[in-house]
C-alpha cells in the first residue's frame, strides 16, 4: 500500500514530461488516434460490404489476419523499420489491430438486420442510401458499438506494451519502474492502466445508452399509458 | 386501375414464377390473388411496385407503365403491407406511420398529426404512438403496418398476406377493419393470401393462380363458388363450397314468425313443439317445450336479418334443438323466428338461383 501513496503522493510524479498527466495524455492521444483512423477505414468499409453484400471475403481475411498477427512483433518490426523519431511505427500497428473488430462487427451488424425490415424500407420508397442510413445503421448500432469497444480495449492495452519501443504512455511507469527497481512506479502505473481501461468501458457504456434507440435496446422506462383503451 | 399485360417473370435460376399473366385490378376495388404456395402471388404483387421487375410484358398503373417510373418515387405512391409488418424497431409508432409523409417532404408537425389520426382510424389508441414496435402485440403491429401504408393517402395498396401471422380471432377483426376502412377510402387494393376463405370474404374480385403463375380463374367470389372454372379451382375451393356460397345469400326476404315467443314464466299450453322464452326487455332466454315439459331453457342461436347471410341464419338454426333461428335487431331484442320450413324454402331457392 505504501507503494501507492509513494507513487501518487510524490509531487514530482504530477508534473513534467514524465509525470502522470503527460503520460495519461500521451496514452489517450495514441489510443484515440489509432482508433479514429481505424474507424475511418473500417466503418465505411463494413457498411458498404454489409449493405451491398459484395466483398465479404475482405471481412473474412481481416478477421483471420487479426487472429494470426502478433501485435508485439509488428510493433517491433515497424520501430526497426521506421525508427522512433515519429509516432508512426506505433500508430500503424495499432490501427491494423483496431480495424478487424470494427470491420467484422459493422459488417455483421448490417448483414444481420431482418431482411423483412430491409424489404419494408425499400417497399415504402426509401432509396438505398436512406435504407442504410435511416434503418440499417440505427438497428445495427449495438453491434457497431460493440466492435468499437472491443477495438478500443485492445488498442488501450497494446498502447501500454508500445512503451517498450521507447515511446510514451502509461506503460512507461511500469517498464521504467522495472528497469530501475522502482516498484512504487510499477504498481502505480498498473493501477493507472486499469483505471484507464475502466474509463474506456464507461465511455462506451454511456455512448451505448445515449445513441442506441430504446426501441432497439428494448430499454424503455415502464410508463402507464394514460387512457386505458387497448385493442388487439 | 392496375393492368397486367402478358406479364412473365423468369428468375435467374430459370424458375418461371409468373407466366403470361393478364388481368386488371379495377380502381376502388379489392382484387385478391389466391393460390397454393409457390404459385407466384408474391412475385406478381411485387412486380407492381417494382420490388421485382417483370421479365416480359407490361404492368400499367392507370395506363402508365411502371417500368418508366423511378422505383422510390413509384413506391412512395403505393402503400405496401407485408406479413410481419416490418415496422422500424428504432422508431416510435407515430414516427413509423409518418415515414412516407416525411419522405414526401411534409413538415414534421403535419406528418405527426396525420399519423395520430391514422392510428385512430385503424382502431388503435393514439397514446400508443409513443411506444416502440416491440411494445405492441402482433395484431397491433399489423394495424400499424396498415396505418403506415395509408399515411400519405396513396390510391393503391398492396398487401402480402398481411394477416396470416396472427391468431384467427385477431385475423377476423383485422379483416373486418379492412373492409370498414375500404368502405370509407375506396382504395385500389391488391391483396395476396393463400387462404381461400379470406379471399372470398375480402375480394371484390378473386384471381385464383395455379403453380407456375398461370391464372386459373378471375371472378367475383359468388361466381367463383358457384361456377368454378375447372377441377383445380374446384379442389382449391374445398369441400363445403355449397355451404360457403350461402354467405352470399341474403336474409332480408325471410318470413319471420312472431307468434312463437312467450314470457319468461311460461308453464306450458302451447300447441307448438317449441316456443322461445323472452325476457321482459325483449331478449331471448332459450327454447322451452310447448307442453311445458323439460325444465331449463335450451340453447338458441341468433342472426340479424338483412345484415347476416343465410349461412349465419342456418348456423343459428343448427345451434338450437327446435331447428329454428332467432332473428334479433341491432339492439339484441327478438324480432321474430325463422322456422325450419322457412329456411328450407330459402335454401331450395338458393340452390336454384
Ligand atoms: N428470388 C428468387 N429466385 C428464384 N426463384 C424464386 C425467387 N423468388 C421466388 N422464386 C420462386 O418463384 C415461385 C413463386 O414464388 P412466390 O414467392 O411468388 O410464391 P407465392 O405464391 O407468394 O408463395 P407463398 O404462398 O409460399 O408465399 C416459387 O417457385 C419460388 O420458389
Ligand atoms: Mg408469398
Amino acid at each position: 500500500m505504501s507503494w501507492l501513496s509513494d507513487f501518487f503522493g510524490d509531487p514530482a510524479n504530477w508534473s513534467g514530461p514524465d509525470g502522470i498527466p503527460a503520460r495519461l495524455l500521451e496514452h489517450l492521444e495514441f489510443s484515440a488516434l489509432a482508433l479514429a483512423l481505424a474507424m475511418l477505414v473500417a466503418i465505411p468499409l463494413g457498411l458498404l460490404i454489409g449493405h451491398t453484400g459484395r466483398g465479404g471475403v475482405i471481412v473474412v481475411i481481416s478477421a483471420n489476419l487479426a487472429r494470426a498477427l502478433p501485435t508485439l512483433g509488428l510493433l517491433v518490426l515497424f520501430v526497426l523499420l521506421l525508427g522512433t523519431a515519429s509516432i508512426l511505427p506505433v500508430i500503424i500497428p495499432l490501427v491494423l489491430l483496431a480495424i478487424p473488430p470494427i470491420l467484422v462487427n459493422t459488417f455483421e451488424g448490417i448483414r444481420s438486420v431482418d431482411p423483412e425490415l430491409r424489404d419494408a424500407a425499400y417497399g415504402m420508397g426509401l432509396t438505398g442510401g436512406q435504407v442504410l442510413g435511416r434503418v440499417l445503421v440505427p438497428v445495427a448500432l449495438p453491434l457497431i458499438l460493440l466492435g468499437l469497444r472491443l477495438s478500443a480495449i485492445q488498442v488501450v492495452a497494446t498502447t501500454t506494451v508500445a512503451a517498450y519501443t521507447g515511446l510514451g504512455g502509461l506503460g512507461r511507469f511500469v517498464i521504467d519502474g522495472f528497469a530501475t527497481k522502482d516498484y512504487a512506479s510499477v504498481v502505480g502505473g498498473s493501477v493507472l492502466i486499469v483505471l484507464f481501461a475502466l474509463a474506456v468501458q464507461l465511455v462506451f457504456t454511456l455512448l451505448q445508452r445515449t445513441t442506441v434507440s430504446p426501441g432497439v435496446s428494448r430499454r424503455v422506462k415502464v410508463r402507464q399509458v394514460a387512457s386505458g383503451r387497448e385493442t388487439t | 386501375m392496375i393492368t397486367f399485360d402478358a406479364v412473365t417473370k423468369r428468375y435467374a435460376d430459370g424458375t418461371v414464377a409468373v407466366d403470361n399473366l393478364s388481368l386488371e385490378a379495377p380502381t376502388g376495388e379489392i382484387t385478391v390473388f389466391v393460390g397454393p404456395s409457390g404459385c407466384g402471388k408474391t412475385t406478381s404483387l411485387r412486380m407492381i411496385n417494382r420490388m421485382i421487375d417483370a421479365t416480359e410484358g407490361r404492368i400499367l398503373l392507370d395506363g402508365d407503365p411502371v417500368r418508366d417510373i423511378d422505383p422510390p418515387k413509384l413506391r412512395r405512391g403505393i402503400g405496401y403491407v407485408i406479413q410481419q409488418a416490418g415496422l422500424f424497431p428504432h422508431k416510435k409508432i407515430v414516427d413509423n406511420v409518418a415515414t412516407v409523409p416525411l419522405l414526401l417532404g411534409w413538415d414534421r408537425g403535419k406528418a405527426r398529426s396525420r399519423a395520430m389520426e391514422l392510428l385512430e382510424r385503424v382502431g388503435l389508441d393514439p397514446a400508443m404512438g409513443e411506444r416502440y414496435p416491440f411494445q405492441l402485440s402482433g395484431g397491433q403491429q399489423q394495424r400499424v403496418g396498415v396505418a403506415r401504408a395509408l399515411a400519405a393517402d396513396p390510391p393503391v395498396l398492396l398487401m402480402d398476406e398481411p394477416f396470416s401471422a396472427v391468431d384467427p380471432i385477431v385475423r377476423t377483426s383485422l379483416q373486418d377493419e379492412l373492409l370498414r376502412l375500404q368502405a370509407e377510402l375506396n382504395k385500389t387494393i391488391v391483396f395476396v393470401t393463400h387462404d381461400i376463405d379470406e379471399a372470398i370474404k375480402l375480394g371484390d374480385r378473386v384471381a385464383v393462380l395455379r403453380v407456375g403463375g398461370r391464372l386459373a380463374q378471375l371472378a367475383d367470389p359468388k361466381t367463383l363458388l358457384s361456377e368454378p372454372a375447372d377441377d383445380f379451382v374446384r379442389e382449391f375451393l374445398g369441400h363445403d363450397r355449397g355451404i360457403r356460397r350461402l354467405q352470399f345469400v341474403g336474409t332480408d326476404g325471410l318470413r319471420l314468425r312472431t307468434d312463437l315467443t312467450v314470457p319468461a314464466g311460461f308453464s306450458g299450453g302451447s300447441p307448438e313443439p317449441w316456443v322461445l322464452a323472452v325476457s321482459d326487455d325483449g331478449r331471448p332466454l332459450g327454447w322451452l317445450r310447448g307442453d311445458g315439459g323439460g325444465g331449463e331453457p335450451e340453447p338458441y342461436g341468433t342472426f340479424r336479418p338483412g345484415r347476416d347471410s343465410m349461412r349465419s341464419a342456418l348456423d343459428a338454426a343448427l345451434l338450437s334443438p327446435s331447428g329454428c333461428a332467432v332473428a334479433v335487431g341491432a339492439d339484441g331484442k327478438v324480432v321474430g323466428v325463422a322456422t325450419r320450413e322457412v329456411l328450407d324454402a330459402a335454401l331450395a331457392e338458393a340452390a336454384d338461383g
